[in-house]
């Protein structure tokens, strides 16, 4: 049978079960057999690819036996690598985790692309060399920015630059790059010497990591999501390139729901993508803060936790402090007592809490957490005002009220979790610090509220333990 | 040869796939699908596995073996990360 038509058969199999795979997870019920059917298509497609050595063009057929053996060995050692460093990432660091992945695809496109602009003698048209270097170049911007994402996130790199002029730097780095890249493609129609095509890349690299430096962490998920898009489309490009419409449909899938994604975040931060990239946001703002009036009220632990045990309805409004000091599974433990002893407990999740949309979900279901307790925030705002407590753990600006009335705050405008409406508020914190914008919070002054001070973790085994002497006593 | 309008005609459908396939995705699971749209583009190891495979200098060699090496990153740890997060999603009457 002829192996190009093989090929070509699989990647249609490949395509249909990505689509399907994606779908499937667009629901928590079907999420886990979506990776799974996702995943058979890969595979297939991979092993498929394998044909192409029948089909290799004349130049390269010396050199079949090399590039097979070259071939094998890479994708050993990157899915070696990838599926020890995945089976081992904690659940707190997904999110700089995704964007390493992600960077290494956006690397693979631009490489794609690279060796096509090396190849000696190719012949090239218009329009396939400029779709070919956009690819690069987009391609490359990913995985340098990615890269950037990723160690910052990972704490690897600290601060931010933040200098005047740095926007016209960066603007003047993109379009130094982007002229060279259009001179290779209409003025040495592809046959640009080794060194210029070489210096493209480096600049689009360079220019990655420029434009991902002056980015806060806050706004980090916005950016790991565009990147994600990003690759998608330098795959999209480099498959029209390659004349394979699997890396197309599937490129374009991604280019598009991932762009789609990143509005839909951006949006629940309340900034524009624009925004994101291009302002500077924390740098200003703290000082011009009025006072807030009122005082932080502590409460002892046990006692904020025997007066959830006898309320009848509790909300948990979790941040990713919860998850950073590793308190989720007994915050779970503490929430069963309470649903034991009648009491009704529901989890309010922002739309930003964690370090990117839909994370906190995850680090609660990795503590045994039922998703049908969790309710967005949309979903759950309502609610507020008829629950007895209403419980802020490693959450800050996510639950500050001046995000609703304080137009001079920096986070003005940010759609909140109504805690403040509930009868109590406890708000666990480790100390008085201010929140990932630093911006103060007013709602630790606020006559309903008190505050719990210590480890997370800590907090709620006392909480654990002292509704637990209380129902052994009786 | 899937020039020109073709081209064009599958980028469109496969964008409007995936904006359908987004929109309706609960807020929830936002993480694990940036994950999952993460995996689904590794597919570029099988474009550059190609590009590797009619490599003929070794310059070609060198890169189309290090985008061999970060495709394959990509679609298994994509992979491996999206199945542990999913799996983990448990309802309370199961």
């Amino acid at each position: 049978m002829n192996p190009s038509l093989i090929i070509d058969a699989s990647f249609l199999v490949a395509a249909f079960l990505f689509i399907y795979g994606l779908k499937r997870m667009s629901s928590p019920v079907t999420a886990a057999s979506g990776i799974r059917v996702a995943g058979l298509g890969m595979v297939i497609a991979v092993v498929a690819s394998f044909l192409y050595v029948f089909n290799v063009n004349e130049a390269a057929k010396p050199h079949l036996l090399v590039n097979a053996v070259l071939g094998a060995v890479a994708l050993a050692i990157g899915l070696g690598w990838a599926w020890t460093s995945g089976k081992k990432v904690e659940m707190t660091a997904m999110p700089q985790m995704v964007a390493l992945y992600n960077g290494m695809g956006g690397g693979a496109a631009a490489a794609i692309g690279a060796v096509e602009l090396f190849r000696p003698g190719a012949v090239h048209t218009t329009i396939p060399l400029v779709v070919t270097i956009i690819g690069s170049l987009i391609g490359a911007i990913s995985l340098s920015g990615s890269v950037i994402a990723w160690a910052k996130l990972d704490g690897r790199i600290n601060g931010t630059w933040r200098f005047t002029g740095l926007q016209a730097m960066n603007g003047t780095f993109f379009v130094a790059t982007l002229a060279l890249g259009l001179y290779i493609a209409f003025a040495a129609h592809g046959h640009a010497p080794a060194w210029m095509t070489a210096a493209f890349f480096v600049l689009a690299l360079i220019f990655g990591v420029l434009m991902t430096m002056p980015i806060g962490g806050a706004d980090m998920p916005v950016v790991i999501s565009l990147y994600n898009a990003f690759t998608g489309l330098a795959v999209g490009f480099e498959g029209f390139v390659l004349q394979n419409p699997a890396l197309m449909i599937a490129g374009m899938v991604v280019g598009s729901a991932g762009t789609l994604l990143t509005l839909l975040m951006a949006k629940a931060m309340n900034r524009s993508v624009s925004n994101v990239i291009f302002s500077n946001f924390g740098a200003t703002g703290a000082e011009e803060q009025g006072e807030i009036k009122g005082s932080m009220k502590p409460i002892d632990a046990g006692d904020a936790g025997i007066n959830m045990r006898y309320s009848s309805k509790i909300i948990i409004a979790p941040g990713y402090g919860l998850a950073v000091a590793q308190a989720q599974h007994k915050l779970y433990e503490f929430v069963k007592l309470c649903q034991e002893a009648g009491v009704e407990v529901k989890f309010a999740i922002h739309p930003v809490a964690g370090r990117m949309p839909g994370h906190m979900n995850v680090l609660l279901a990795e503590a045994g957490v039922p998703y049908d307790i969790i309710f967005d925030m949309e979903d759950i705002n309502g609610e507020f005002k008829e629950a007895d407590v209403a419980i802020v753990i490693g959450a800050n600006d996510t639950v500050n009220p001046a995000a609703r009335t304080n137009k001079s705050s920096p986070i003005y405008g940010m759609p909140i979790l109504n805690v403040d409406m509930a009868k109590q508020v406890y708000v666990v914190k480790r100390g008085q610090g201010k929140g990932y914008s630093g911006v103060e919070n007013e709602l630790f002054f606020a006559d309903n509220a008190n505050m719990v001070y210590g480890d997370a973790q800590k907090v709620l085994v006392q909480m654990i333990q002292a509704v637990k002497s209380l129902d052994g006593g009786h | 040869m899937l020039t020109g309008f073709i081209a064009l005609y599958i980028f469109m459908l496969a964008a409007f796939t995936g904006y359908e396939i987004i929109g309706r995705v609960p807020s929830i699971l936002h993480t694990p699908l940036m994950s999952g749209s993460n995996f689904v583009h590794g597919i570029v190891v099988v474009g550059a596995l190609f590009a590797l495979l009619n490599a003929t200098t070794v310059t070609e060699q060198v890169i189309g073996f290090l985008g061999v090496l970060l495709g394959a990153g990509n679609a298994a740890g994509g992979y491996v990360v999206t199945e542990r997060m999913l799996q983990m999603f448990k309802s309370s009457k199961a």
